[in-house]
């Protein structure tokens, strides 16, 4: 079962209208101002769209639309790590179905799923373009190649361990 | 073009991606704290992508006499040795050092214009750009030429858009100048979506004042005061860095209103792609940049004439930007002496798969492929034998090893069936099934389709439905037929470039390994002994110790057995993906 990370439904709307209003001063503005809302908050939040709707004079079902056609944005809340496993020709061909596979055993995140003590979301990308290090992962922005099963359970439990003190407690 | 140096040491470490992700990071942070530690005159330096991605991390050391010397694959460990033997006491340490003949064999086919900077300037410093005659080129235009001379030198440089089709960039300049219209834009196409392509990354993260430069003489060219860089978001090191490269150049005074004092105005922005590969067509991109959903629509009307906000626009790739200033300052025959009659100059590749040294390199136009895959590549990686090389992304197609010498040129590679594309070059060997590849890229085109087109949305579900019931042994008689035929006509009836060069891969690969197709269809035999419907797993009795380590991977609990006794595997339970195989280190798993 997938436990969402604490919904943040009740952010603010001087929050949202910030961010619209630093962008809205150029025209077409709608995407970098959907990226900014996605890195603030995890994902794009329903009541987001709503409200920059409202702010910018376009039809929500319109923004709704870009979001759903673009395969950065997310309508879920993320887990604290956001792994990405790559699924570039060189990594297919390296074995990226097995660090799929392998990702998702040790985290408990099934693919495009958070795992339940909301730690982990694992994604599938096209490629983050580290392919002489096939296969390779990205977790958080930060690239991790020549992928084994060892090196992905080392990789998850120094995640874990550092998490341990906040997730026991 | 180096940058000199005078008396001192100097340490660069390659920190763009691939570095980092090696962990490039903590070996400069080893080489700061030991160098500080005792105050050595040692000048370390970060710097992009030095092409040998496979030796990553990578560090290079350079004596006072400007001898080079790499060191590959360098831990945190292994800094104090370098430090006390080779800086200290000037002799490098031989066991790690990147032997002459690979270093000459990786370099000496290779001609680096675009990469000219790359993995040797500070990516993060204008400073270095300018003392590797950065911003040189925009001076000299600026003094000395006027539009029409610049497409003249960019025409007869014989350059083509580095993006895949190979359209000449100066004609392209020249239609965006002649369009009516004070207000024009120069987009930077730096949505590099194939996957297993990374020039753009590695050229953004390595040099970006290269691309900037590019974009200032492209504005000026046509008259445009306006550029965007449309950059993938999955790239959060180039966008970093562009950012720090445009924040720099504005305060230098390279970007902004009247550059250099002269009547020049020109500013760029930075819009990132949100994940659409489709973007990557010029009339998606700047509906994306527009802030609408990526759709492609028809052309004409092109983008020279109307294109950004209905304004003439003209939309270059990455590497196409960073060759010009190098062909402003060294002429156009300077740079049409590389490559062949209609391929002028040279293509960078992003060399990988299962090759022996992969990584990031330019190579003059008619290059062979064998060239490429052995005497720079160094052949396979795995011993395997060389079966096929794939070229042009999901747009491109496989050509086989008996193919190995054609010429890498637009008109040589088209000709095999596959494109040039924008320079993903993945080496496969006999492990690779080329049933699977096809899948792969199926899958992928299938999945960014946009939807517009009937033939594109569906036909590449149908192509890939197809190739699915293949691999799981359910092929039938008359498939590859049925392939043939909706390959040509999702071709012919898709509006833009996706579509229409999807069905490549399939194309190429029936043309070239029908035979492997018929097995599957047939035989219900995968030779390469990847499609998991077609081949069994089992535990060599003899060789397994009973270590349990496969047990622990096995993710349908198929591998049974007593510790200390060879187990096995149950193959009802089995799904055929491989981990044991891949965990064991005894070799103690078969696949047939």
């Amino acid at each position: 079962m997938v436990i969402e990370a604490a919904p943040k439904e009740e952010l603010g709307f001087d929050a949202i209208d910030t961010i619209v209003h630093k962008h809205n001063v150029e025209a077409g503005a709608v995407i970098p101002i959907l990226q900014e809302i996605q890195d603030t908050y995890g994902y794009v939040p329903p009541v987001a769209i709503q409200r920059i709707a409202e702010n910018i004079n376009v039809p929500a079902s319109e923004i709704f639309g870009i979001v759903t056609f673009y395969g950065q944005f997310r309508l879920q809340p993320l887990g604290k790590y956001l792994i990405k496993i790559c699924h570039g020709t060189a990594c297919h061909l390296c074995g990226a179905e097995m660090v799929a596979e392998i990702v998702s055993q040790v985290t408990g995140a099934k693919e495009g799923k958070t795992s339940e003590e909301g730690l982990f979301t694992v994604e599938r990308v096209a490629c983050i373009g580290c392919c002489c290090l096939a296969p390779c992962m990205m977790i958080n922005g930060e690239a991790y190649g020549r992928l084994t099963p060892e090196a992905i359970g080392k990789i998850i439990n120094e995640i874990r361990k550092q998490e341990a003190p906040v997730t026991a407690g | 073009m180096s940058v000199k140096r005078n008396g001192s040491w100097l340490i660069r470490v390659g920190l763009a991606s691939c570095g980092i992700a090696s962990g490039g990071r903590k070996v400069y942070n080893a080489l700061s704290t030991q160098l500080g530690d005792r105050g050595l005159d040692v000048k370390l330096k970060q710097t992009g992508c030095m092409g040998m991605c496979y030796n990553e991390p990578l560090v290079e050391v350079l004596s006072p006499q400007q001898e080079r010397t790499f060191y590959g694959k360098v831990t945190p460990d292994m800094v104090g040795r370098i430090i006390n033997e080779h800086l200290i006491g000037s002799n490098p340490v031989t066991e790690w050092v990147i032997p002459d003949e690979e270093i000459s064999g990786l370099l000496g086919k290779q001609k680096r214009i675009v990469l000219r900077n790359c993995g040797i300037i500070d990516p993060e410093s204008i400073d270095d750009y300018l003392a590797a005659d950065g911003y040189q080129a925009i001076e000299k235009v600026l003094r000395s030429m006027s539009p029409q001379e610049v497409i003249a030198e960019v025409t007869n440089s014989g350059l083509r858009g580095r993006g895949g089709a190979g359209f000449p960039t100066g004609i392209k300049w020249g239609f965006a100048r002649r369009s009516p219209g004070t207000q024009k834009y120069i987009i930077c196409n730096a949505d590099e979506g194939d996957p297993g392509a990374f020039m753009d990354r590695s050229v953004l993260e390595s040099d970006p004042h290269s691309v900037i430069e590019g974009m200032l003489l492209a504005g000026y060219a046509i008259g445009a005061s306006e550029g965007y860089i449309y950059v993938r978001a999955e790239y959060p090191l180039a966008i970093q860095r562009l950012e720090i490269a445009l924040a720099e150049a504005r305060e230098a005074g390279f970007i902004g209103e009247s550059i250099l004092d002269y009547n020049f105005d020109f500013d760029i922005k930075i819009r990132q792609g949100a994940g659409a590969f489709v973007c990557g067509e010029e009339t998606a991109l700047i509906a994306s940049v527009e802030g609408r959903r990526g759709m492609p629509r028809f052309r004409p009307p092109f983008p020279a004439h109307s294109g950004l906000w209905g304004k003439p626009t003209t939309i270059n790739n990455v590497e196409t930007l960073a060759n010009l200033a190098w062909i402003i300052l060294h002429g156009a025959n300077a740079y049409n002496t590389y490559g062949t009659e209609k391929s002028k100059g040279t293509k960078v590749f992003a060399l990988a798969g299962k090759v022996a040294h992969g990584g990031l390199i330019e190579v003059p136009m008619g290059i062979t492929l064998r060239e490429i895959v052995f005497d720079i590549g160094g052949g396979t990686s795995t011993g395997l034998e060389f079966k096929a090389i794939q070229i042009g992304g999901p747009s491109g197609g496989v050509i086989p090893a008996s193919l190995s010498d054609t010429p890498v040129d637009y008109e040589s590679v088209t000709k095999t069936g596959a494109i040039m594309g924008s320079g993903g070059l993945i080496v496969m060997d006999e492990s690779s099934c080329m049933i699977d590849i096809t899948k792969f890229f199926l899958n992928f085109t299938q999945e960014e389709s946009c939807g517009k087109c009937t033939f594109c949305r569906l036909g590449t579900l149908r192509m890939l439905e197809i190739l699915q019931r293949i691999a799981d042994g359910n092929g039938r008689e008359g498939d590859i037929e049925l392939l043939e035929e909706l390959a040509w006509n999702v071709k012919r009836a898709s509006l833009c470039g996706l579509g229409q060069t999807a069905p490549n891969p399939v194309l190429t690969t029936i043309k070239y390994f029908r035979d492997e197709y018929e097995e599957h269809i047939y035989d219900k035999k995968c030779r390469a002994k990847k499609c998991p419907a077609l081949i069994t797993y089992e535990i060599i009795t003899e060789k397994c110790p009973g270590c349990g380590l496969c047990v622990k991977y096995c993710p349908t609990e198929a591998i049974s057995g007593e510790k200390k006794k060879p187990y096995v595997i149950d193959q009802e339970k089995c799904i055929r993906c491989g981990l044991c195989m891949n965990t064991c280190r005894l070799g103690a798993i078969s696949v047939h």
